[in-house]
């Protein structure tokens, strides 16, 4: 009866968020004088035709690595903003290394991820560092960071250096990697999947067995469950913070591989920037757990794909992002509820034994 | 004669784009070359079916419009073209974590909708319209800024910034009383090197012994740079502290900015894009000594117009000097004292005795 109940305050709370967002979108589409119910309905069909789905989970495949990266750090509440500096600078490598290189395809690929990881591991592992033996909030740090590799990157990424820029392009990216370092998409009826959707599958699989099935994973969680009690328990925070923060920066050092990967082949100046506020959302929205960041990944990436029509109906796109944020806002609000009505309904179960026992 | 057909597309180029809001085609035809459909050489002219355009769309990077600069301007050339043709414009804008993925949608949607022609604003549509193009062949696309999208249905609309900045790079040569001139631009985008390139080129030109100092806002992906009016002031305050007395602020909605500090501390800034002098509060217009002009409109009217006559031609199309994509302002008059000797650059630019190199 209890485990019922406990269940279902887990999935009221994100529906209910998801409720309170769309009744938020319908009162911001009324005021900007749009029809509310037909341009939702139009998202939504839009949103659930199939070619749109796979689309959509392309697109939620970098917010999933993201959002895992994000929940990694969460989990010793370390803010991981640095998820776009690591992310970026990591693709970058991945994508120097591997143009310069030519070997058979799963090996390729396999390097491609290798230095992709290792770079954001390495990158992250700054932040810790600091973090651990300066007390440098992990915050700051991340974000300075971020800056440092927006720098390094601009300078290796000039035709001068390691970069091309085609005649007539305005574009500046690194030298095409070979088809043997590409992953084809897995075809559909509605369109290709990108193929890397496999790796982030793995990765949630991976990052759920280390949490759960080893000795790390359960330092980790007793950390962050109660850090004062693990500590006396003998667990030293110090070693596991860094350890976290670099494990954080090897999964965001994946975030560019599917579009590096799956569909560009090159690093270029249109690889995106603020995945690691998308990845910091899906991790929240998610709770932390590899089956909840993907259902948000997913939900992420739908609301965004969806957006498209709305632009298209004239309604402005911003919308989009005050509903994302609201989405966030009130996942919180709903989750801290449900907690206290939780620990209310423990105390008084506890009472009500204590009671028993005396009778 | 080159002297005469150089200030007379600089004219008529102002022309044009004042008259973005009055009647089209101000300048008399016996004025040199008018800025209307320049016939220029391409590559592949295959001629698409002509339908009767009803609906043409708009597809902005992601500053959008409303920057009061380069997004408007070509925004205006493509309203121009809808009033004149009484067609529906729609526009979209990309959002900040777009991928190539969302930028070919988002496309892709327009076509789906029967939007034809379509523009897309900014290089970063270039790898996603190449997708897109061949999946709707019959739908004429142009796009700003970007000259490698090769299909039969594509346009490749360009200006040849260098040119344009070449001039008011001289306006400063011939200006500065200290010897030292600015340059602010945006973001260090390949695309911005190229009013540098051309702004420095002038300077030295027209004045050998002038330095100039040369700053970025931001830094790819970070394209703050763009839209961050305080960074602007900032970073020309410090350049006036250095003595540099005149800027060419390449710097979209940042120029502002770097307007406010010219006119706080009483010295130059040069505009772009748009003739800010126009635009600028009249507190700040004094001390704008003149605009380099990018016509972005020229190329969006004249690819919509080629739609609408049947006349579309796929491949590039370079908005230079010579056929009136830029130029530079002369309101406000600060400039009418050296304005033959910029006329006589712009001539040997026009005529190829000038080669304005494109990156620094």
């Amino acid at each position: 009866m209890g485990r019922v109940r406990s269940v279902v305050l887990t999935v009221v709370a994100p529906g209910a968020a998801l409720g309170l967002a769309f009744a938020v979108a319908w009162l911001i589409l009324g005021l900007t004088g749009a029809d509310p119910a037909a341009t939702l309905s139009d998202a939504l069909r839009y949103g659930i035709q199939p070619s749109t789905l796979i689309a959509v989970v392309n697109k939620a495949v970098p917010y999933y690595l993201a959002g895992i990266a994000a929940a990694i750090g969460f989990h010793l509440r370390l803010f991981n903003i640095g998820i776009d500096g690591q992310y970026r600078l990591a693709a970058f490598a991945a994508a120097v290394v591997g143009a310069a290189v030519a070997l058979p395809a799963p090996l390729h690929v396999a390097l491609i991820v290798l230095v992709a990881m290792v770079v954001g591991w390495a990158w992250a592992a700054i932040a810790g560092l600091l973090y651990v033996h300066r007390g440098v909030n992990v915050v700051i740090s991340t974000i300075m960071l971020n800056a440092i590799a927006t720098g390094i990157i601009a300078y290796l990424l000039s035709p001068l250096r390691l970069a091309q820029q085609a005649a007539g392009s305005n574009n500046v990216t690194t030298a095409t990697i070979p088809d043997s370092g590409w992953v084809p998409g897995i075809p559909t009826a509605a369109g290709d999947l990108n193929g890397l959707v496999a790796l982030a599958t793995l990765v949630g699989l991976g990052y759920w067995i280390v949490l759960h099935r080893t000795t790390v994973g359960f330092e980790v969680r007793g950390m962050g469950l109660a850090s004062r009690a693990a500590t006396v328990a003998g667990i030293r925070a110090p070693r596991l913070a860094l350890l976290t923060m670099a494990a954080s920066g090897a999964i965001a050092g994946l975030v560019g591989l599917p579009q590096l990967l799956g569909t560009s082949h090159r690093f270029g100046l249109d690889f995106p920037a603020g995945l690691a506020f998308t990845g910091l959302s899906v991790a929240i929205l998610g709770r932390n757990h590899p089956i909840g960041v993907a259902v948000a990944a997913f939900v992420w990436a739908f609301i965004e794909r969806s957006a498209q029509v709305l632009d298209l109906a004239g309604v402005s796109k911003e919308v989009v992002t005050i509903l994302q944020a609201v989405i966030v806002l009130s996942i919180v609000v709903a989750y801290e509820l449900v907690r206290r009505i939780r620990a209310r309904q423990e105390r008084r179960y506890v009472a009500n034994s204590v009671e028993g026992v005396r009778a | 004669m080159h002297f005469r057909s150089g200030t007379l597309t600089a004219l008529s180029a102002l022309a044009l784009l004042v008259g973005a809001c009055g009647p089209q085609q101000a300048a008399p035809s016996d004025l040199g070359p008018s800025p209307g459909p320049p016939v220029l050489p391409t590559k592949n002219p295959v001629p698409l079916p002509n339908a009767s355009i009803t609906k043409i769309a708009v597809a902005f990077d992601i500053s959008g419009r409303g920057d009061g600069g380069f997004n408007d301007i070509a925004y205006d050339g493509a309203r121009q073209a809808a009033d004149e043709l009484g067609a529906e414009l729609r526009e979209v804008t990309a959002k900040l974590d777009d991928t190539d993925d969302d930028r070919a949608e988002r496309l892709r949607l327009l076509a789906g909708a029967d939007y034809d022609p379509i523009i897309a604003v900014g290089f970063t549509y270039a790898a996603p319209l190449q997708i897109v193009a061949a999946e709707f062949p019959a739908v004429h696309f142009g796009i700003v800024d970007d000259a490698t999208v090769n299909a039969p249905n594509v346009e490749g609309i360009t200006f040849a910034e260098q040119e344009g900045s070449f001039l008011v790079g001289a306006a400063a040569g011939l200006k500065t009383k200290t010897k030292a001139v600015g340059f602010i631009g945006a973001v260090q985008l390949p695309l911005l090197q190229k009013f540098e390139a051309g702004y420095t080129a002038g300077v030295r030109a027209a004045n050998p012994d002038a330095t100039v100092e040369v700053t970025y806002l931001s830094q790819p992906p970070d394209y703050s740079g763009f839209g961050d009016p305080p960074h602007g002031r900032e970073a020309a305050l410090g350049m006036y502290d250095n003595g540099v007395d005149i800027i060419f602020a390449a710097a979209g909605g940042s120029g502002s900015g770097v307007h406010e500090a010219a006119a706080s501390s009483n010295h130059w800034s040069i505009g772009v894009d748009a003739d800010e002098y126009t635009l600028a509060p009249e507190s700040v217009r004094d001390h704008i000594l003149t605009s380099m002009l990018k016509n972005a409109n020229v190329g969006t009217y004249t690819f919509v117009m080629s739609v609408a006559r049947g006349t579309f031609v796929a491949g590039n199309q370079t908005f230079g000097l010579a056929n009136g994509g830029v130029g530079y302002s002369t309101s406000g008059g600060f400039v009418a004292d050296i304005k033959t000797k910029l006329d006589a650059f712009a001539a040997q630019i026009i005529a190829g005795t000038i080669s304005v190199p494109e990156t620094p």
